[in-house]
């Protein structure tokens, strides 16, 4: 970042003269600062993952959640600020019972993704806001099979088959794409989101922090939920145990 | 002085607040269509009677698969007992696209709070509350949804059974019924099931709801011999398959005195 204070770089309504937009990519420091979080989509379903860094021990364990529920068949994720997540995920839910009140179906990820990166690219353009710290992934399982899908800071939003945001994400997608994820069982994602999320947390900078894993799919009925408990321990232990080996 | 030359030689609407001389609120309204409101005053498409009953491991439900239009038996295929959430049935009397409003109004409702992840969900007692403040709120303002409408549920080990209708009325009963059935099979019902409620097998009580789905086809001439039964328990909500009923019209030969007849 040479262009640092070369002004140009007090307000999302204002270009450089190279024609970059540098409070956007401040926006996407935010999101490289924060834990990191994976999404898989695999044979049939979709799995979600977090490293949620816990910054004080006096935290009540599982608050603060940064995996959300959109609707029965959204689940998502987000890196970066934490608040700027929950009013993402309250604008997604909105969406989507918008969608359902219009067209009484559930909606299909795609347009939830276009409205939210409608949302977020509207806070690209005006000197009164800025724009969204955080980079969010959407996963769904629908008739059309699983859909998983990025939402970043600038408002574009890709699909991906693996996707990676956050402080350890260049880790996280080499180990990814090592993965044959279109013929991973939910389970198998399961255990290989665990293992990447233990793989990638740095020990060194940050102590504690705190796994947070849902899935979509037949073994949840299509329903985005929590991973079940006995399931989430058994992936815990096993990344812990790899991460030891790896070591 | 109106200083607007198109307006000269034309008739005035002194109601219409031309300048925006009033405060939004206490603006004179100019709504042609005001007067012409029209509420709901009768049903149109309609379902006629809903049963229920609690028994040893829950709450049995039963109602029939017609959707009348008027006399007319319109649909034969419209399933009146909905499930809500994993812990909950409601039956529906009365009119079908406000049972349908009424449905979505709840898939709503439900998702709403699945999507809290809370690790709560809404048992019965609390869709019928939803559900009597909804019908009363309705009411009140004289636009009425026109049901009447029953909730059975099972959750925490116990059963829930409530009425709620298009005046915002409640009650509870061990036995409870809707429309005709009100009148012709909840005495049938009661003589069977109050008293007997812990006891009742879920065989006993398949047959106490079909003997009053029976009564009900023989007399009230807005219903069909085509129904379903939903058991909710601790098991969670079973919706049965379409089913007939086995009646027998030999004794209608014998009678005299209605219709076209020589003799």
């Amino acid at each position: 970042m040479t262009s640092i204070g070369t002004g140009y770089d007090l307000s999302a309504s204002t270009y450089s003269p190279d024609g970059r937009i540098f409070q956007v990519e401040y926006a996407n420091k935010a999101v490289e600062n924060s834990g990191t979080a994976i999404g898989l989509k695999v044979k049939d379903g979709i799995v979600l993952a977090v490293e949620k860094l816990v910054h004080s021990k006096l935290l009540v364990p599982e608050a603060n959640r940064r995996i959300q529920t959109v609707d029965r068949h959204i689940g998502l994720a987000t890196a970066g600020l934490l608040a700027d997540g929950r009013h993402l995920s309250n604008r997604a839910r909105d969406e989507a019972s918008n969608y359902r009140e219009t067209y009484n179906s559930p909606p299909p990820l795609k347009n939830i993704a276009d409205r939210l990166g409608l949302y977020v690219q509207a806070y690209t353009l005006y000197s009164s806001v800025r724009p969204f710290g955080i980079s969010t992934i959407l996963g769904t399982v629908d008739q059309d099979g699983p859909g998983l899908f990025v939402v970043e800071p600038s408002g574009v939003f890709f699909g991906y088959n693996g996707a990676a945001v956050g402080k350890g994400r260049q880790l996280a997608k080499t180990e990814l794409e090592k993965l044959k994820l279109p013929e991973l069982s939910m389970r198998e994602a399961v255990m290989e989101a665990a293992r990447i999320i233990y793989l990638v947390h740095d020990d060194a900078k940050e102590k504690e922090f705190e796994l947070e894993m849902s899935w979509i799919g037949p073994e949840s009925n299509n329903q985005h939920v929590h991973i079940p408990k006995d399931l989430f321990q058994e992936a815990e232990a096993a990344a812990k145990a790899a991460l030891e080996n790896f070591e | 002085m109106d200083h607007f030359p198109t307006n000269w030689g034309r008739p005035r609407n002194d109601a219409f607040d031309a300048y925006g001389t009033y405060p939004i609120h206490q603006r004179p309204k100019n709504d042609s269509f005001t007067a012409g409101v029209q509420r709901t005053q009768q049903p149109i498409v309609t379902g006629t009677s809903v049963l229920a009953i609690k028994y040893k491991d829950g709450v049995m439900m039963a109602a029939d698969n017609l959707a009348s239009y008027g006399s007319l038996a319109r649909f034969k295929d419209i399933q009146r007992l909905h499930p809500v959430g994993n812990n909950t049935v409601i039956g529906a009397g009365g009119d079908m696209s406000d049972f349908q409003y009424l449905q979505t109004l709840l898939d709503e409702l439900i998702i709403d709070e699945f999507t809290a992840q809370d690790g709560h969900t809404l048992g019965p007692a609390e869709i019928h509350e939803y559900l009597s403040q909804v019908m009363y709120a309705r009411r009140t303002k004289m636009n009425p949804l026109w049901n009447s409408l029953l909730v059975g549920g099972f959750k925490d080990g116990k059963r829930f059974l409530s009425y709620v209708d298009l005046l915002g009325t409640t009650y509870s009963a061990s036995t409870l019924a809707t429309g005709f059935g009100g009148h012709l099979a909840q005495p049938l019902l009661r003589a069977a099931v109050e008293g007997n409620e812990d006891t009742l097998t879920e065989e006993q009580a398949l047959a106490i709801i079909e003997n009053g789905m029976k009564v009900l086809f023989y007399r009230d001439a807005r219903s069909l011999n085509k129904y379903q039964i939903a058991t909710i328990t601790a098991e969670g909500v079973k919706i049965t398959e379409s089913k007939h009923i086995e009646t027998s019209w030999s004794f209608a030969e014998g009678i005299r005195g209605y219709g076209a007849q020589t003799q």
